[in-house]
């Protein structure tokens, strides 16, 4: 096989910089595998080793700092038969620290070099996350107060199966390579070398005392007992084989005639676990079941167990613009949460208004109907009481009837969930 | 006539499938998360991917990757999830990597308020990039829109080969309502044209009166270059003062001088009017309820939706405004797009009305306007 060098683009670091025998390696690797151009994406980030993409002949993509592995996971889902090849120095190590967790604990078939000469070469040698404590760096004394990190521990602790470290001068660097690109998952080599250009001009560093250093390290080799599993890809596309296609939006068809003419504007005024929403949405299906268009706005708080819950339906025969309530025709008042946020309305409520409002729940005093309804007296658990409202409603003949809302039911529940509102409904109309 | 009920969320996702997108990465957030929801249903049982990233920079990183391997990719978020994608979103823009993006507008600034709807990321979503060249934003005003735009920025993130933005709200995106499906005219589906792979290829190459490059996978048969540095065509970095302004120039034209092509709106012009109530977004309900009850209360006023707001339409406001001596501009922010009307329209009394605290802005309010000034 060809070397996949770019004859017109010669590696252009300072000279001794350890960058380019990781370059001579993985090209050799490449041929090694018989690998031709175009079944490689090598895809860098920012840094002297950003440039790697530019020196081979293959699918190359240069994206932001510490940003590598995001683009090679898509790259990868996208093009399973591709080996995709990331290089990013300590620097992007850092930057992008949880692109890193994240793609270890995904096991994707991603192929990670990390060019580690333990600083920032090109922005002029400030620490990163890899500079020993003692060492001399353009950050003055920062990095004597921050503990380097070990890549391959880190990454194993995260659930990388594959890690190895290796030295930029070891004669089998290729082989190391390759066995990396060749494993099923992600794997990672930290690669350690010289900074010529920076770090060694004020910190002593040889490939003899990288080679000694490398040997004292705790060993890896028991992550990939405890985490070697199927590949992110290929278990991704095994889950999804056995999903079902999600259902088309479902059409309901005019099977009733409406119960008035006018626009019905119903505000349901209850508190989290009420399922208010749902109510609401029932109504939208009952509306739509008599041929009228419907919309649905509901408030609630970022918490979901507890705090107001509000929702606003409109039914019109004409198409609603303002989604908002102008001039409420009905108010179900559940809850002291719900009716705290539209006191209010309430109290500017016309006598055209219907409240239904659960025994117990106090309501600022208004020109509407009211109709007090004691849920729990008619056997009705809290979390039923905005259905049975809405059951209170059709027996009235107001906003909707109870064939709408037995559509609705049809439409949105089935098996015991049904059985359970169609009871809740029979209560609320004996 | 059948009625379907439907979020405007899942309207997007339906838009999105239907324009042909195959992959969705996103990180949840409220108002967005129904998106990433409705992918998730959607595309994994037909060999599409949907993926929750660890963050929103991977989440839209791995959208930039899965796109230049091919794929039609979105992703969603709110205004804090915008921030944290502006890098690539720079990205996006400078490498021409087709992407829709959906921001799901919520109350600022920062973390704001999670359930709250504002559009107070207009000038962010045209400004938030380095580099300042131009996007396209469009904004949805009801279900039909979130299906039919949704389907109109994928097809202009594939003409054009750059980030599209929908600038949807959690006012619509969050709100359920009926929608007729049948009677909705969807737009044909435009795939992004790919290069000649047995020709000479530059990535960044354009030949004649073209300003997009033609398009060839990464992972296709023939290798391929990106890169977020400034590069020539041929995707190595340049520091050839000609071939950068060349190509600044490019990216900033091929976006401009086609603009008259994507200008979506809808005008509703009253006999009679002095009043154009121009208006964007949510804010478009409130306004065409406020035009009804003007015009039977025998105040006629014209009303223009624009639903691309960026590049800012200038000569549909030119023609439009013409005939009009007041116009009011309402939105949903304290006084953003409004800056573009009174550029454009400087020779106009330009009134504002805007609203910053989680509630719609009501008919009433704009009715006082239109009578009050
Ligand atoms: S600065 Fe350091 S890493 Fe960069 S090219 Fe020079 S020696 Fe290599």
């Amino acid at each position: 096989m060809d070397s996949l060098l770019n004859q017109d683009r010669p590696p252009v670091f300072c000279p001794g910089c350890a960058h380019e025998r990781v370059v001579a390696a993985l090209d050799q690797t490449f041929q090694g595998m018989g690998l031709r151009g175009e079944q490689i994406a090598i895809v860098s980030d920012i840094g002297c080793s950003g440039l790697f993409d530019t020196f081979f002949n293959t699918h190359a993509f240069h994206g932001l700092h510490g940003r590598a592995l995001t683009y090679a996971t898509g790259i990868k889902m996208a093009r399973p038969d591709l080996h995709v090849v990331v290089t990013m120095g300590d620097g992007g190590l850092g930057i992008g620290g949880a692109h890193l967790l994240s793609t270890c604990r995904r096991n994707i078939d991603l192929t990670l070099l990390v060019l580690n000469n333990f600083n920032y070469g090109m922005t002029g040698g400030q620490c990163s996350s890899t500079t020993p404590q003692n060492a001399q760096v353009g950050s003055g004394f920062l990095n004597r107060l921050e503990k380097p990190m070990d890549v391959c521990r880190v990454a194993g602790a995260a659930g990388a199966a594959y890690t190895a470290r290796a030295s930029a001068y070891e004669k089998d660097l290729s082989d190391t390579l390759a066995t990396a690109i060749r494993y099923d998952g992600f794997a990672l080599v930290d690669i350690w070398g010289v900074c010529p250009g920076r770090y060694t001009k004020r910190n002593k560093l040889s490939p003899k005392t990288i080679a000694t250093t490398l040997e004292g390290l705790p060993p890896t080799d028991h992550f990939r007992k405890e985490n070697t599993r199927e590949e992110y890809g290929r278990a991704y596309r095994h889950e999804a084989a056995d999903l079902p296609p999600a259902p088309p939006p479902q059409g309901i068809e005019t099977l009733h005639p409406p119960v008035t003419e006018t626009r019905q504007e119903v505000v349901f005024l209850g508190s989290a676990g009420q399922r208010i929403v749902t109510a609401g949405e029932l109504l939208c299906l009952a509306g739509a079941s008599a041929g009228l268009q419907a919309s649905q706005k509901n408030d609630y708080p970022i918490t979901v167990l507890r705090g107001h819950s509000v929702s606003e339906v409109i039914l019109s025969k004409k198409a609603i613009g303002y989604t908002g309530i102008q001039q409420p025709s009905v108010v179900i008042a559940l809850a002291a949460e719900g009716v705290t946020r539209r006191k209010k309305m309430l109290a500017n409520l016309t006598e055209d208004a219907l409240v239904i409002r659960a025994e117990g729940i106090a309501i600022p005093s208004c020109r509407a109907t009211v109709v007090t309804v004691d849920f729990k007296a008619a056997g009705i658990r809290e979390p039923d009481w905005a259905l049975a409202a809405l059951a209170t409603l059709a027996n009235r003949n107001t906003a909707l009837s109870s064939a709408m809302l037995q559509t609705a039911l049809d439409i949105r529940f089935s098996g015991k969930v049904y059985d359970l509102a169609t009871a809740v409904v029979g209560k609320a109309s004996a | 006539m059948a009625l379907t009920l439907m979020e405007g969320n899942e309207a997007i996702a339906w838009g999105a499938r239907a324009a042909g997108c195959r992959f969705f990465a996103g990180y949840p957030i409220t108002p967005a998360t129904t998106i990433y929801n409705a992918m998730l249903r959607l595309l994994p049982p037909e060999g599409g991917i949907c993926m929750q990233g660890e963050d929103e920079i991977a989440s839209i990183g791995f959208c930039l990757g899965a796109s230049m391997a091919g794929w039609k990719t979105m992703t969603a978020t709110s205004g804090p999830g915008i921030s944290l994608y502006s890098e690539q979103i720079s990205f996006a823009i400078g490498s021409e990597i087709p992407l829709v993006i959906v921001d799901v507008q919520r109350l600022g600034p920062s973390t704001g308020s999670a359930t709250k709807g504002a559009d107070g990321d207009i000038q962010f979503l045209q400004w938030g990039n380095s580099g300042g060249l131009p996007v396209i934003v469009l904004a949805p005003v009801d279900i039909r829109d979130c299906i039919v735009l949704t389907m109109q920025a994928f097809n202009l993130a594939e003409t054009y080969r750059c980030p599209v933005f929908l600038a949807a709200n959690k006012e619509i995106s969050m709100t359920r309502e009926t929608v007729d499906l049948d009677a909705i005219a969807l737009p044909d589906i435009i795939n992004r044209r790919q290069a000649d792979p047995v020709q000479q290829f530059l990535p960044f190459g354009t030949s004649g009166e073209r300003l997009t490059p033609d398009f060839l996978p990464i992972g296709g048969n023939r290798a391929v270059r990106q890169t977020s540095s400034t590069h020539g065509p041929d995707g190595y970095i340049t520091a050839d003062p000609e071939l950068i302004a060349r190509n600044q120039d490019r990216l900033q034209r091929k976006i401009t001088s086609q603009a008259d092509r994507f200008v979506f709106s809808e005008y509703d012009a009253a006999a009679g009017a002095e009043t154009l109530i121009i208006t964007y977004g949510v804010t478009a309900r409130a306004a065409k309820t406020a035009a009804e009850a003007l015009r039977d209360t025998g105040t006629p006023v014209s009303l223009l939706v624009l639903k691309t707001l960026w590049p800012v339409p200038e000569d549909l406001l030119r023609e439009k405004a013409a005939a009009y001596s007041r116009v009011v501009v309402v939105e949903m922010n304290l006084g953003q797009y409004v800056r573009e009307i009174q550029r454009v329209l400087s020779d106009r009394d330009i009134r504002f009305l805007g609203q910053m605290d989680g509630e719609l802005i009501k008919p009433r309010q704009i009715e006082e306007v239109v009578h009050h000034g």
